[in-house]
């Protein structure tokens, strides 16, 4: 599925990805833990090709395909998808006619047919239903006025709708309370069909209680440092990331 | 802003295709034998040619006007030609099957099809090329409602009362320096009169072309509602692509009386220059509109084109009860220029009036919103209300607010509501990383912006609006 070698990125010159490896089958959920500043949100830009994210070495290829050459659409087309930790606001166009043309040109690129108003519809509603988001949500502008949970639920209502190979959420806990929380991981949960796979990037390891990874890695410094089952998480939760030294340990608090 | 912007703002004009049709043009110049001529070439009564002339002389008393925020070389007046007529309008064709074939390719190139209009749209056309009207469909049709459109020439024969009364009525001979250069050398346009209480069958519609080099265009339109009457009239605009710069100074006049209702929609896509700023249209317009008693206009715009554009459709709000809108659109790439907005003059009580407008700029391009709303001492209970919004594209271009309020009534209300934002890279990636490209989210972003004036304009002409933004925006993500 994902498969990340060697990779080593920058922002303004400034290096934040030292050498990271990371290989993702299908069907698996790997969670990316660590403290502020080790890169977490920068992995999910650098995979997505956001401009101004630049990759110095390294290789990462999805699906089989060469993902560093490909446009940010062609990267998304190719099944990858990002869901935001701050989505930012597009006033004046209907989330329903964003996310029409969004689920269109990812069916044109797999070659399929254009869905229908209709048939659109049908889908988003079922979607919005899923994340307990009222059906009004399509005809507001995409994320306009939307509260900070509100944009968490469209964004996994969107990942449900465009059915992407790799998911990567991007802190889509913080900020939550507790049943937002459930209503987000049921949503993300529901897409685990053993094919689709996932990179889940949180800062604390209260979202694994709900979405269960087969995998836990520790970022740092650019750098996974340490990588261990479901149970690791749990550790950094008693101890937080005082094993990572000295250095860590504000970071954290 | 990414390079995608870029790209897609330097997109090539569409209707830039010069088409070879042998014409009569006056040689370049313009003194008083010129108008002469045209008034002639016109076969016009007297009392126009003198209306023509004091026009001249008034607009030789005038200077150019230079508030506006354009900047662009002076016009030599003595290098334009002030008529061209394609030479196999001599014998004015009856119907579309008398057209030059070659004429009719030009209007199919521009995606007017007539004879498709005629048999489906049900949309009549009067086509001004150059400066003289082509062809005007479903004047049957009309005619059975009592409805006259034809072009303004025509009018000055058949119905010169109608004409003498109010031509010069809302745009006085020498309201300013380009009305009365259009006063003195018009040469066509269209001319509307929807009799008391009729609501017109269908929606008028005038398509304005430059072909010929170097001349420029001056139509005039006037459009007389009577008493309760409705119409709806849809105006476009394009020109061949040319490294000279065109002038295009036209006026219209609407009269609305007591209880009539006139809507004027306009999609304006002259060539607007190179991305160096050579060639392009100079857009000098006066339009305005005067409402009586309980009467409503309503000007909606999507201006795209044009190197400089100086225009403010206004509505002098003399009735009680009357009301005036103005909804706009204006788009500026390239190093185009735009100063335009309205003016809402409140004379009578309870008098009200809306300004919706919408400025998007990009590439190295000045979009300038310039507007007065004016309380007269007699407008008890007048309110205006306006919204005034920009959108920039890209870190080279500006956009400017100039809105002058001016209020002589305690009990008038005037509310003004401004905003400026930024196509961000935030908005693009978010989009990208939906599996949309640049151009196609830049061109979903700014329709999102315009959507209140694209609901006020007529079906078919909102989807050539939002067309034509597409296509003016192609290359402008960056």
């Amino acid at each position: 599925m994902l498969s990340i070698d060697n990779l080593h990125a920058s922002v303004e010159d400034k290096t934040i990805i030292k050498g990271l490896n990371l290989e993702v089958k299908p069907g698996e959920v790997h969670a990316i833990m660590g403290p502020n500043g080790a890169g977490k949100s920068t992995l999910g830009y650098v995979l997505s090709g956001r401009e101004g994210y630049e990759v110095n070495e390294g290789a990462v290829k999805l699906n089989g395909k060469d993902l560093l050459e490909l446009e940010v659409e062609e990267r998304a087309r190719e099944g990858l998808f990002l869901a935001f930790q701050y989505p930012v606001e597009i006033p004046g166009v209907s989330n329903m006619e964003f996310l029409k043309e969004s689920v269109n040109a990812l069916r044109e690129h797999r070659g399929e047919e254009p869905l229908t108003a209709a048939e659109f519809l049908k889908k988003a509603k079922a979607a919005c239903k899923q994340v307990n988001l009222p059906l009004d949500f399509l005809k507001r502008g995409v994320n306009e006025g939307f509260s900070g949970g509100e944009k968490k639920r469209n964004e996994i209502m969107q990942m449900i709708l465009l059915e992407p190979s790799l998911c990567i959420l991007d802190e889509s806990d913080s900020g939550l309370d507790v049943d937002a929380l459930q209503v987000v991981a049921d949503g993300v949960n529901s897409q685990r069909d053993g094919q689709r796979s996932f990179i889940v990037v949180t800062h604390y390891q209260r979202l694994l209680d709900y979405i269960k990874p087969d995998f836990v890695h520790i970022l740092a410094d650019g750098k996974i440092v340490k990588s261990g089952d479901a149970s690791l998480a749990l550790e950094v939760e008693k101890s937080g990331y005082a094993f990572l030294g000295k250095a860590y340990e504000e970071a954290d608090a | 802003m990414s390079e995608q912007i870029e790209q897609a703002l330097s997109k090539q004009y569409e209707a830039g295709f010069y088409s070879e049709i042998e014409s009569d043009t006056f040689e370049n110049g313009l003194d008083e034998s010129i108008i002469r001529r045209i008034s002639a070439m016109k076969n016009e009564p007297k009392w126009m040619l003198e209306w023509r002339l004091k026009a001249y002389h008034s607009w030789l008393e005038m200077e150019e006007p230079d508030w506006a925020h354009v900047d662009y070389p002076k016009v030599d007046y003595q290098a334009i030609s002030y008529y061209s007529s394609p030479k196999s309008m001599k014998d004015k064709p009856k119907s579309l099957d008398e057209v030059d074939p070659e004429l009719l390719d030009v209007y199919n190139k521009l995606g007017i099809p007539l004879h498709e209009q005629e048999m489906l749209a049900g949309v009549a056309v009067d086509a001004v090329f150059d400066s003289v009207s082509v062809v005007t469909t479903f004047r049957e049709k009309l005619h059975e409602a009592g409805v006259i459109f034809c072009p303004i020439s025509e009018a000055i024969q058949k119905y010169p009362e109608l004409v003498k009364k109010y031509i010069g009525s809302v745009v006085p001979r020498s309201d300013n320096y380009f009305a009365a250069l259009n006063s003195a050398v018009f040469t066509d346009g269209s001319f509307v009169y929807i009799p008391k209480g009729v609501r017109c069958p269908m929606e008028l519609s005038t398509y304005f072309r430059i072909n010929e080099q170097n001349t420029g265009q001056f139509e005039r339109t006037l459009i007389i509602a009577d008493e309760g009457s409705h119409v709806s009239y849809l105006e476009g605009c394009t020109a061949p692509q040319r490294d000279e710069n065109q002038l295009h100074a036209a006026v219209v006049e609407l009269v609305a009386m007591d209880k009539a209702n006139i809507k004027y929609s306009t999609v304006q896509n002259w060539y607007p220059g190179d991305e160096n700023g050579k060639g392009g249209i100079y857009n000098f317009v006066t339009k305005r509109g005067i409402c009586h008693n309980d009467a409503k206009i309503s000007w909606t715009q999507v201006e795209t084109g044009s190197a400089v554009t100086w225009k403010y459709p206004s509505c002098v709000l003399k009735g009680d009860n009357s009301v005036g809108e103005f909804y706009s659109v204006a788009l500026t790439r390239g190093r185009q220029q735009a100063d335009t907005g309205t003016k809402m003059i409140h004379l009578g009580k309870n008098t009200r009036s809306t300004i919706i407008s919408k400025g998007i700029s990009a590439g190295k391009s000045n979009n300038a919103y310039r507007g007065l709303v004016q309380m007269g001492p007699k407008s008890d209970g007048a309110r205006n209300f306006t919204q005034c919004d920009s959108l920039l594209i890209g870190d080279q271009c500006g956009a400017h607010t100039f809105p002058y309020i001016e209020s002589r009534n305690p009990s008038a209300i005037v509310e003004h509501e401004a905003t400026t934002s930024k196509v961000s890279d935030e908005q693009l990636f978010l989009a990208q990383q939906r599996g949309l490209d640049a151009e196609k989210a830049v061109s979903m972003i700014v329709n999102g912006f315009c959507k209140e004036v694209f609901k006020e304009l007529p079906m078919e002409f909102a989807v050539e609006a939002g067309k034509l933004l597409e296509i003016s925006l192609e290359g402008s993500v960056g």
